[in-house]
C-alpha cells in the first residue's frame, strides 16, 4: 500500500514546502479479508469492587424498596446518588434521608444501540430523573417503561416500578424502571 | 499531523512519530533541540495497553527527556499545548514538543465499548449505559431549555462536513443537507448518525518555544496568550446539562490572561469541540461567543461560516476531519496556527484574523480546555 499524497501546508517564514500528511489507511475490504496482518487477543479481566460507605447503604435501601439520599447540614442540600461527603462544602454529610420513589424527567433519550454500538432489538427509553424529596436538580440515571417513546416529555412525573422483593439483590436494577404517573 | 482515518496501518507509536517529525520539520528543529515532551492520549481501553504514555514515548520523541502524558478525557487534545505552555512559561523549558495521539480502532467490535468503563459501576453500568446516551440526554436538555430545533443543530454538521472538503487529512468530508441529517439513522434520539463525528486513528503535534527562541525560529510566530481549563463534578446527573458552566470558567480564565473583556468582539474565529453537532452550539455559548441559546441563530444567519463574522471550525472540525480524540484537539490548535499565519489554503477564513481560540471538552460532560492564540 502506498502513501497518499494528501496535501501540503506552508511552513517556516512563508516558504511553502510540500508536506505529506502521513498515514496508511486500511480499507474495509483489507480489514474483512485480513490482507494485512492483525494480532487479535481477548482479555478476561475480573474485578470485585467494594461498594464503599455511601453506595453500600444506598444499595441496601434499594433492596428494601427505598431510595435513600444524604443531607449536608451546611449547604442544606439533600443529595442523590448519596455520597460520604459533600463535594461542595468538602465535609462529611450529616444524615441519611429516605426520598420518595417518584421523580421528574429532566431529560431523556430513546436508545437504539447497545453499549458496543450494536443495534438493540427494541428501543430503550433512558432518562435523568430528578428524585422527589431531594434538592432540585438531583437526578439519577435510569430507564423508563410502560410508555410509548413518542409520549415521553421533559417534566413528566414518573414512579419507580420495583422488582418483587424476593428478586431484589441490592442493585440499581432493583428498580425495574420508572413509569409515568399520569394517565397516558 | 497524520491523515485521520477509521483504521490506520500505523501503530500509535508510528503515528506519533509521523506527527512529531512533521512538527519538528516545519519548525526546523531536531529532537536534540527539544527540552521536554508532552503527550496526550485518551483512554487506555481503546488500545488494550496500559502504560500507553510509555508505549508511545519513543514515537513522540520523549525518551531521556522530561516527558509527561496528560489526560483529561476528550479535553486532552487542547490540554496538551496547555501543559506544554506551562513548561515554557515556568522557565523550565525553551522548546517543548506537544503530541496528541489516538488509535481507537483496535477495540472490537466497536470503540464505543470502551466508554462503558467510564461510567459508575454500581449505578450506571448495570443499566447498559453508553456514551451516546449522555450526549443524547444533554442534546435533549439543551433543545428543551433554549427551544432549539433539530434542524438548527443539523446546520452545524452540514457546515463542518463541507468545510472539511478542503482539509487534506479529513476522514468524512461531505456535501450534505439538513434533510440528510434529519433522515439519517437514529442512534439515541435525538442523536442521529450524521449528528456524530466518526471514530478515528490519527496523530497531530505542535512545537512550543520561549519568546526569545520563537523569534529566532521564525519571523511569523504565533503566540499563546491565554490558557484555561476547568473540571466540573463527576455527579453529572446532578448538573443542568443545558449549559457547560465548567467551560465558562475555563474560558474566563483564558480571557483574563489574554486581557480579553468582550470575547464576541475580540475573538476573530474559533475551533470549538464538535464531536456532535449540538456541541458546537453548546460550546460557543459556554465560551461566551454567543448568548445562552443564541448560537443556533448565529449559525442560521451564516455568522459561523468561513466567510462569516465569527467563523467556527473552518477546519471542518471533528464532524468533518475526524475524531481521534487527543489528536483532534491538537488538530484544532494546528488549524488556529495555520489560519493566523494565512497558511490555511482553501480553508482560510475570509476576514483578516489576529486572534483565534481552540477548545476541547471531555469526560462526563465536565471538562473544558481553552487556548487563545495571537499573531
Amino acid at each position: 500500500m502506498g502513501r497518499l499524497d494528501a496535501g501540503w501546508h506552508g511552513c517556516n517564514n512563508g516558504e511553502v514546502k510540500r508536506l505529506k500528511f502521513a498515514g496508511t489507511p486500511i480499507s474495509p475490504e483489507e480489514w474483512r479479508n485480513e490482507s494485512v496482518f492483525f494480532k487479535k487477543e481477548e482479555f478476561d479481566l475480573k474485578y470485585a469492587w467494594d461498594t464503599g460507605y455511601a453506595i453500600a447503604k444506598f444499595l441496601e435501601g434499594l433492596k428494601a424498596g427505598k431510595i435513600l439520599g444524604v443531607k449536608c447540614n451546611r449547604c442544606e442540600r439533600i443529595l442523590v446518588p448519596p455520597r460520604m461527603f459533600c463535594e461542595k462544602c468538602f465535609r462529611k454529610v450529616d444524615e441519611w434521608v429516605t426520598l420518595r420513589d417518584t421523580g421528574t424527567v429532566n431529560t431523556f433519550s430513546v436508545s437504539y444501540v447497545n453499549n458496543d454500538a450494536s443495534r438493540r432489538e427494541k428501543p430503550l427509553v433512558v432518562a435523568v430523573i430528578e428524585i422527589h424529596g431531594a434538592s432540585p436538580g438531583m437526578g439519577i440515571l435510569h430507564v423508563l417503561g410502560e410508555v410509548e417513546p413518542s409520549r415521553v416529555r421533559v417534566g413528566m412525573q414518573v414512579k419507580a416500578v420495583w422488582k418483587p422483593e424476593n428478586e431484589r439483590v441490592g442493585a440499581i436494577t432493583d428498580i425495574a424502571y420508572f413509569k409515568p404517573i399520569e394517565v397516558m | 499531523m497524520t491523515l485521520f482515518r477509521h483504521r490506520m496501518l500505523e501503530t500509535g507509536k508510528e503515528m506519533a512519530f509521523e506527527a512529531a517529525r512533521m512538527a519538528l520539520d516545519s519548525a526546523g528543529l531536531e529532537r536534540k533541540d527539544v527540552d521536554a515532551v508532552v503527550l496526550g492520549s485518551a483512554p487506555d481501553a481503546f488500545d488494550g495497553f496500559h502504560m500507553k504514555g510509555e508505549q508511545l514515548l519513543d514515537g513522540a520523541g520523549g525518551f531521556r527527556k522530561p516527558y509527561t502524558r496528560v489526560f483529561v478525557g476528550g479535553g486532552t487534545g487542547v490540554f496538551v499545548p496547555i501543559a506544554a505552555w506551562w513548561h515554557v512559561a515556568s522557565g523550565l523549558a525553551d522548546i517543548v514538543l506537544a503530541v496528541g495521539e489516538e488509535k481507537m480502532s483496535p477495540l472490537q467490535p466497536h470503540p464505543q465499548y470502551a466508554f462503558w468503563t467510564i461510567f459508575d459501576q454500581f449505578l450506571e453500568r448495570p443499566l447498559g449505559v453508553t456514551l451516546l446516551w449522555i450526549f443524547a440526554l444533554e442534546m435533549r436538555r439543551y433543545m428543551h431549555v433554549y427551544n432549539v430545533s433539530e434542524e438548527d443543530i443539523a446546520l452545524v454538521a452540514v457546515k463542518n462536513k463541507a468545510n472539511a472538503l478542503d482539509h487534506p487529512a479529513a476522514q468524512l468530508p461531505a456535501r450534505i443537507t439538513v434533510e440528510d441529517v434529519l433522515k439519517s439513522e437514529p442512534i439515541c434520539a435525538p442523536v442521529k448518525r450524521l449528528d456524530v463525528s466518526p471514530t478515528s486513528d490519527g496523530a497531530a503535534a505542535v512545537v512550543l518555544a520561549s519568546e526569545e527562541l520563537a523569534r529566532k525560529l521564525t519571523d511569523t510566530p504565533v503566540w499563546i496568550t491565554g490558557v484555561g481549563w476547568n473540571v466540573d463534578t463527576t455527579y453529572w446527573t446532578n448538573r443542568d446539562l443545558c449549559y457547560p458552566e465548567y467551560l465558562e470558567k475555563a474560558a474566563r480564565m483564558a480571557y483574563k490572561m489574554a486581557h480579553i473583556t468582550n470575547p464576541r468582539k475580540e475573538i476573530d474565529f474559533a475551533e470549538v469541540y464538535d464531536p456532535f453537532d449540538y456541541k458546537e452550539l453548546h460550546h460557543m455559548e459556554g465560551l461566551l461567543l454567543a448568548g445562552k441559546g443564541e448560537a443556533p441563530k448565529l449559525t442560521r444567519e451564516g455568522v459561523t461560516q468561513r466567510d462569516g463574522d465569527l467563523p467556527i471550525n473552518p477546519s471542518g472540525g471533528l464532524l468533518g476531519v475526524g475524531n481521534p480524540i487527543a489528536a483532534a484537539g491538537v488538530m484544532k490548535v494546528a488549524e488556529v496556527f495555520w489560519q493566523l499565519r494565512g497558511e490555511a489554503g482553501k480553508r482560510q477564513v475570509k476576514k483578516p484574523v489576529n486572534r483565534g481560540l481552540a477548545q476541547a471538552w471531555g469526560d462526563l460532560m465536565q471538562v473544558g480546555t481553552v487556548v487563545i492564540m495571537e499573531r
